[in-house]
C-alpha cells in the first residue's frame, strides 16, 4: 500500500530545502526541452517552406506527351533482318504531335474520377518576348487560371494583379517578375510577345507573377489557355499538359502508371519529379533530432546528478525513513517523484519557453527577394513536438531518477544509523 | 505472562574486513510490560543485537518472535509494516528529519501507517508532546531545538503508533546528565503507568540499574 499524500509532501519539502539545486535542475530540462521544440519548430518550418516552394507549384501528375525516339525502329519489323546484328546511326525522335491525343475527353474523364480533387489543362509554348529590337526567349503558359487557383498556390505568387483579371481580359498576361525588370515593364504596360513561327502578339500586362525561382521568373508567363491557343493557332482542344491534384498524395505514384498506360501518354508523379527534396527534409529533420535528443540526455544526466548528490545529503533521514517502518520502495517512491515533479514542471515550463521561442521567431523579420509571400521566418507549431518535448521530459527525467532512487531503496538503515 | 519478545539462537557474522561471529547462540524474552537494558562493553555486540530485534537487521540465523510471530523471513515491505506499527525506535544521536517541523516529524509514523484520519494523528502527536512537556516547540523547525528536546522528539515520534515495545540505542549517551536523568523518568513512567514493553542498550550503568532487568553481554553472547 502507498501512501502518496506523505511521499509526495516528503518529496515537496526536499525539493523546497533543496531551491537551488531544484531550480538547477529544473532549467536543466527546461533548457532541454525549450531549445528542443524551437529547433524542431523552426527546421520543420524552414523544411516545410522550401518543400512548399517547389513541391506546391508541381502537381501531383503530370500528363504530358514526350519527344522520345521510339523504342522499335522500322529495321526490327522487318523479318529478313531478323537474324542479323543492326546498327542504325543518329536516330531521329519519333514524329508525333506536341499536344496530348484526344486530351479534352481525358480531362473530362479525369474530372468524374473522385480520386483527384482537379485536373487542368495547360499549353506550354516556346515564345519571345519583344523588347524593342531585343527578342527574349520565354515559355508562355496557357491556363484556365480559376482552376489553377483552386488547386495550386499560384495565388501566393502574383505579385501585382489577381487571377481574375487575367480571367477578365481575353488579351492579358501574367508577367514574369524578372522579365518585368529587364523589360521595365509593369502593370497595365503592354507587350509584345512572338511565336517561333514569327507571328507577333500584343498582350497587356495585368498582373506580375514572381516564384522566387529567377530561373522561372526570367522566362516564364502565363495567359489564359483559349489566348495561347490563339496566339499559337491552334484549335481548342490543343493542349500539352494536364496538371492533376489528388485528395492523396500517397497514391499518385500508382495512379500515374495506370493513366500512363491507360491513356498512352506520359504521365510523371510528384514523388519522380521532387526526389530530392524528400532526401533533404529528412536529413534535416535527422540532424534536428540528434541535436535535441543530445540535449535532452545533457538535462537527463544533470538531473542524475542532482539527485544522487541529494541523496548522500539525505542518507540519514533515509535511514529514519526506513527505521521508522517506511519501506524501500517508499523510499524510492519519494526520489522518484522528486525527479518527476523535475520532469513534469522543467518540461512544461520548456514547452513554455519553447512556444516563447516559437513566436519570437514567427515575428522577426525575413524579407528575401526570392519568397515574395514570407514576411517572417517560418515556425511549425505542430502539437506533436509539444507531446515529445513533454514525453521526453518525462521519460529522461525516469530514467536519471531510477537509479538515484534504486539506490536509496537499497540503502542500509543500520549502516547509517552506527555510521559504519 | 505474555512474552512481547523473543529469540531462539540468533547468530550473526561480520564478513568483512573477515569472518567475525558477532552474535552467539542469542535466545532471551521481553515479557510484557518489562523495562529491560542491555549492557556490555563496547564491541560486545549489543547495537548489532538491538538491530536485528529492531528488525531493519534481517542478516542472521536463528528466529525472531514479536507477540509470539515469528518475524524471521518475512519481505522487506512486511518488515517495514512490522516496524511500523510495533516497534518504536529511539536512537542516540537525535536522528530527526531536520527540514520538517516538530509536530511533521512526530506525525511521520502515524501518517505512513495511514490508520487513522489526520485530525487524530495530529491530536495524538499533540498529546505525545504533551505529555513530554515540548508540546510548546510543536511548529518549531526540528533543527531548532535543544538536543534534550530532539531526544524527547524523538521519543514522541517512537510512541506516535502505540508500539508494542520501544528500543533504544544508547538514548541518553549523547545527552547531559540533567537530560539524561529526564529521559530516564519518561521511559520509567511509560513502562510503570502505560505497561510499555522497553529494551534499551546502554553504557550507563546508573541508567541501567534503575531498569527492571539487566542482559549482561560479553563477546557476543548473553552471560546474564
Amino acid at each position: 500500500m502507498t501512501n502518496w499524500s506523505i511521499i509526495l509532501n516528503i518529496a515537496k519539502t526536499h525539493l523546497l530545502t533543496k531551491m537551488k539545486s531544484t531550480v538547477t535542475a529544473t532549467l536543466g530540462v527546461t533548457f532541454g526541452i525549450g531549445a528542443y521544440i524551437t529547433m524542431a519548430g523552426f527546421m520543420t518550418g524552414l523544411n516545410d517552406l522550401l518543400d512548399g516552394l517547389t513541391l506546391n507549384r508541381t502537381p501531383h501528375i503530370r500528363l504530358y506527351n514526350e519527344i522520345e525516339p521510339s523504342l522499335k525502329q522500322p529495321i526490327s519489323l522487318y523479318t529478313d533482318f531478323e537474324d542479323t546484328f543492326n546498327v542504325i546511326n543518329s536516330i531521329k525522335p519519333k514524329k508525333s504531335q506536341e499536344k496530348i491525343h484526344n486530351a479534352l475527353p481525358i480531362l473530362d474523364y479525369l474530372k468524374t474520377n473522385n480520386a483527384i480533387k482537379g485536373a487542368t489543362p495547360q499549353l506550354q509554348a516556346q515564345i519571345f518576348y519583344l523588347s524593342g529590337s531585343i527578342e527574349l526567349g520565354g515559355i508562355l503558359v496557357g491556363v484556365d487560371i480559376i482552376e489553377e487557383t483552386r488547386l495550386s498556390n499560384i495565388n501566393d505568387y502574383i505579385i501585382e494583379g489577381t487571377p481574375e483579371a487575367l480571367r477578365n481580359n481575353s488579351n492579358g498576361i501574367l508577367l514574369g517578375a524578372g522579365l518585368a525588370d529587364k523589360m521595365s515593364l509593369s502593370v497595365g504596360d503592354r507587350v509584345q510577345v512572338s511565336t517561333v513561327a514569327g507571328d507577333i502578339f500584343p498582350l497587356k500586362i495585368v498582373g506580375i507573377y514572381q516564384s522566387g525561382l529567377a530561373e522561372i521568373d526570367n522566362v516564364q508567363s502565363y495567359v489564359n489557355l483559349k489566348t495561347a491557343q490563339s496566339i499559337l493557332g491552334q484549335p481548342e482542344n490543343f493542349i500539352t499538359d494536364i496538371n492533376m491534384r489528388l485528395f492523396n498524395i500517397e497514391a499518385a505514384p500508382e495512379m500515374a502508371r495506370q493513366l500512363e498506360s491507360q491513356f498512352n501518354v506520359k504521365a510523371i508523379d510528384i514523388n519522380e519529379a521532387n526526389a530530392q527534396f524528400e532526401t533533404g527534409s529528412n536529413i534535416r529533420n535527422l540532424i534536428t533530432y540528434a541535436v535535441s535528443i543530445t540535449l535532452l540526455i545533457v538535462a537527463g544526466f544533470g538531473i542524475y546528478n542532482i539527485l544522487n548528490m541529494l541523496i548522500y545529503e539525505k542518507m540519514k533521514d533515509i535511514a529514519i525513513l526506513k527505521a521508522t517502518g517506511f519501506s524501500g520502495r517508499d523510499v524510492a517512491l519519494i526520489f522518484m517523484s522528486q525527479a518527476m515533479i523535475i520532469g513534469l514542471l522543467g518540461g512544461l515550463l520548456g514547452l513554455l519557453v519553447g512556444f516563447g521561442l516559437s513566436v519570437l521567431i514567427d515575428n522577426t523579420p525575413f524579407v528575401t527577394e526570392a519568397l515574395p509571400t514570407i514576411k517572417t521566418y517560418p515556425i511549425n507549431y505542430s502539437p506533436l513536438f509539444y507531446a515529445i518535448g513533454i514525453g521526453f521530459a518525462l521519460l529522461s527525467t525516469f530514467v536519471a531518477g531510477y537509479l538515484p532512487a534504486n539506490k536509496a531503496k537499497n540503502i542500509d538503515p543500520v549502516r547509517i544509523i552506527r555510521g559504519t | 505472562m505474555k512474552l512481547v519478545l523473543e529469540t531462539k539462537n540468533v547468530n550473526k557474522h561480520f564478513y568483512k574486513p573477515k569472518d567475525f561471529h558477532v552474535l552467539k547462540d542469542i535466545s532471551f524474552r521481553i515479557k510484557e510490560g518489562e523495562f529491560a537494558s542491555i549492557m556490555g562493553k563496547s564491541g560486545c555486540g549489543k547495537s548489532t543485537l538491538l538491530y536485528i530485534l529492531s528488525t531493519m537487521d534481517t542478516d542472521y540465523t536463528g528466529e525472531l518472535f514479536l507477540n509470539d510471530r515469528l518475524i524471521t523471513g518475512k519481505s522487506h515491505e512486511e518488515l517495514s509494516r512490522i516496524r511500523n506499527k510495533n516497534i518504536g525506535f529511539v536512537f542516540q544521536f537525535h536522528y530527526l528529519l531536520t527540514e520538517f517541523s516538530v509536530i511533521e516529524n512526530v506525525m511521520l509514523p502515524a501518517k505512513k501507517l495511514a490508520v487513522k484520519s489526520l485530525k487524530e494523528i495530529k491530536h495524538d502527536a499533540y498529546e505525545k508532546l504533551k505529555m513530554l512537556h515540548i508540546d510548546h516547540l510543536a511548529e518549531q523547525r526540528a533543527s531548532r531545538i535543544s538536543g534534550g528536546e530532539k531526544q524527547r522528539v524523538a521519543i514522541a515520534r517512537a510512541l506516535i503508533n502505540n508500539p508494542t515495545i520501544l528500543m533504544g540505542d544508547e538514548p541518553t549517551g549523547n545527552l547531559d546528565s540533567h537530560n539524561s536523568q529526564n529521559v530516564f523518568n519518561i521511559f520509567k513512567r511509560l513502562s510503570t503507568e502505560e505497561g510499555l514493553s522497553l529494551l534499551v542498550v546502554t553504557h550507563d550503568e546508573d541508567f541501567a540499574r534503575l531498569t527492571d532487568r539487566i542482559i549482561q553481554m560479553e563477546d557476543g553472547r548473553v552471560i546474564d
